[in-house]
Parts: structure tokens; C-alpha cells; sequence
């Protein structure tokens, strides 16, 4: 157990589609595929070296052609082929980073005995949307005399209410415009299934992105609050 | 293997074998046993239909049955490869010539019957 704290379960993989997964009694699960590992260790960082103590994982091979220089030496002192993706994970101190080794293998394996996982993926892109889709604003009546404002956001207050001076609105004022195409964690998601055969990681529900997208995969650091009810009214 | 047919390896073990279900076509009438779990016990139930629509497939197969109970139409969407359908019987083989039955909600009356296979199709009328 406490082997297993000094080094967290993560892995980064691959969003491969998703399916559904009857359990024994026959209840019917959504279930995401994810291509999970096996990562390479291709960098111990410690408080020595970089004045915190982190570990780089990389995951899926890549053509060296498609990689660069720099990196492929960085690969090369790990002693892996050159990789697609890198990520640190931060760990608690210099003690856990001890556990780790250039070049190590990682495999799916590691979450055998893991129950819930935090998904982080990039989401996909929705292009410029409304305040309704992007913010869930209620947008205005469908009927009552309403005139071409059915999705609007209404009022954005006064131009210097919010801050109290000046000739600008509020910073950070929810509006219409850009949506998706960025960093989504999804917290403590089911882990139904785990073939360290084939690498794959089956979770209830949907991730983030695009099939074939980057996920960043880690055993969940704590449950969110209604989870942890469900979950201690299971038991 | 494409990512497709991974996806598809990974519940291939939950499919149900040829053995287990017969064969069947749209505008049969079927028997399908459903388990039903009320705590510790367990019973089967039978559901009786007609075979409206067969979608899906792999494990997302889903088979649409249609009864009529006290009058009142009643349809059912069983997912095939489900534990819980436990079995399936072919009671009366019908003539459909549509892969969707969805015409059978509005009749009424005798119409709602479908030819019988058996009785082949030349000296049939529906």
C-alpha cells in the first residue's frame, strides 16, 4: 500500500471509441475504450536537479522523421524510441521519484486495483457558440412578445459597476464566442475493466476529445462530493 | 486490427453464440424469457410480440417487440446480447416484406395480423 502511494497510477493513452458493457445482472453500461500505455519513464526529475520532484512519462511510438531532433535525443538517453507524447506527472517528493528509473515500462497493469480514475483530455472543438450552449444561460421566453432575442444573454450590467471604474466591463464577463478545444478533467470516472494484454482501460462514461485524442490518465486523488456519497452509500 | 474492430474484440466475450439465439426475422412472433432480479430472487417473465424491428449491431443489437395487452399497444426494446434476456423462442414465423413494422401501430383490428409464413405466400392475402 504504501508502495503504491509513493507512486501514483497514471498512464497517458489513447481515446479509441466507445461501446457499451453488460455487467453480470445484465445493466447496461456506457463505457469508453481507451488505448492505455504501455509509457516510458524518459526523465526523473528531483528537488536536486529541478527543484521538484516530477516524472515524464511518453507514450505511443513515433517514425523518427516525425519527431525532432531534440527530442529524439531525449528519447535516445532514456534509452526509448523516439515517442509522440511527453508528460510530467508531479509527485510528492524526492522519495517517490526514487522508485522510478529511466526507460521504465509502465503498462496498464497499474491500475488493476484502482477504482476510480481522473480522465484529462483536450475537448473537441464546437467553434464560436452562444451564451445557451456555452454557458447554459436559460436565454429568454419563447413567446410573451419576445422579438429576436430567444437565445440571447440578456443584460452584460452596467460599464462600471462590476469594477467599480473605469470604461470596461467586468473581466472574464460570459459571453458568446470560442467553445471546446481545451483542457477538460473528468473526475473520478469507473474503472469497469482492465486488459493489460491488449493495453486497454475500459471507463464508465464519456472522456474528453476527438477518438484517437491524448488522454491523461491518473487514479483519482479524491472523489467529488456527491460521488463519495454514492459511493459510500454503496458500501 | 483497426480501432473499430478493437473496440469491438473488447465485447466480443459478451455476445451471445449463435446456439443460444434461433433464427428469427422481422414479423415473427417471439418469446423472449427476461430475468428479472427483485433483491436475492430471481424469475424469468415471459414477453410475447411481434417482431417489429431488429436494429443495431454486434452488441448494440436491440429487438423491438410489439403486443397488445387489455387493448392497449405495448412495445418493448430488448437489448439482445443482455443477460437479461434469458431466451428466445419463435413462435410463428410471419411475412414481412418491410425490414420495419412500424406500420402495424395503426392498424387495428384483424388487420393487425401479419401473413403466416407456413401457409406460403401465393394464396395469402393479408
Amino acid at each position: 500500500m504504501e508502495r503504491k502511494r509513493l507512486m501514483p497510477a497514471a498512464l497517458l493513452g489513447r481515446k479509441l471509441g466507445m461501446t457499451r458493457y453488460f455487467t453480470e445482472d445484465g445493466t447496461n453500461l456506457p463505457v469508453t475504450v481507451i488505448e492505455a500505455g504501455p509509457c516510458a519513464v524518459t526523465q526523473v526529475k528531483t528537488t536536486e536537479s529541478d527543484e521538484y520532484a516530477a516524472v515524464q512519462l511518453a507514450f505511443d511510438d513515433v517514425k523518427p522523421r516525425r519527431s525532432s531532433q531534440p527530442l529524439i535525443g531525449h528519447d535516445h538517453k532514456a534509452g526509448v524510441s523516439p515517442k509522440r507524447w511527453h508528460q510530467e506527472l508531479r509527485l510528492d517528493g524526492d522519495e517517490a521519484a526514487g522508485e522510478y528509473e529511466l526507460g521504465q515500462r509502465i503498462d496498464v497493469s497499474t491500475f488493476e486495483n484502482v477504482k476510480y480514475v481522473d480522465v484529462t483530455g483536450v475537448s473537441k472543438g464546437k467553434g464560436f457558440q452562444g451564451v445557451m450552449k456555452r454557458h447554459h444561460f436559460q436565454g429568454h421566453c419563447a413567446s410573451h412578445g419576445t422579438q429576436r432575442k430567444h437565445r440571447s444573454g440578456g443584460s452584460i450590467g452596467g460599464h462600471a459597476t462590476d469594477l467599480g471604474t473605469g470604461p470596461k466591463l467586468k473581466k472574464g464577463k460570459k459571453m458568446a464566442g470560442r467553445m471546446g478545444g481545451e483542457q477538460v478533467t473528468i473526475r473520478s470516472l469507473d474503472v469497469i475493466a482492465v486488459d493489460p494484454e491488449r493495453n486497454l482501460l475500459l471507463v464508465k462514461g464519456p472522456v474528453p476529445g476527438p477518438v484517437r485524442g491524448l488522454l491523461f490518465i491518473r487514479e483519482a486523488k479524491r472523489l467529488y462530493r456527491s460521488k463519495a456519497k454514492l459511493v459510500n452509500a454503496g458500501d | 486490427m483497426n480501432t473499430q474492430e478493437l473496440i469491438e474484440s473488447v465485447v466480443s466475450d459478451q455476445l451471445k453464440s449463435d446456439a443460444d439465439v434461433p433464427y428469427f426475422t422481422v414479423g415473427d412472433t417471439l418469446n423472449i424469457h427476461v430475468r428479472i432480479i427483485e433483491g436475492e430472487k430471481e424469475r424469468i417473465q415471459v414477453f410475447q410480440g411481434v417482431l417489429i424491428a431488429d436494429k443495431g449491431r454486434g452488441i448494440n443489437r436491440m429487438l423491438t417487440l410489439r403486443r397488445i395487452v387489455a387493448n392497449e399497444g405495448v412495445e418493448r426494446i430488448f437489448p439482445l446480447h443482455s443477460s437479461r434476456v434469458a431466451k428466445i423462442e419463435v413462435v410463428r414465423r410471419g411475412d414481412a416484406r418491410r425490414a420495419k413494422l412500424y406500420f402495424l401501430r395503426k392498424r387495428i383490428g384483424k388487420s393487425r395480423r401479419l401473413r403466416d409464413q407456413r401457409r406460403g405466400l401465393k394464396h395469402t392475402t393479408s
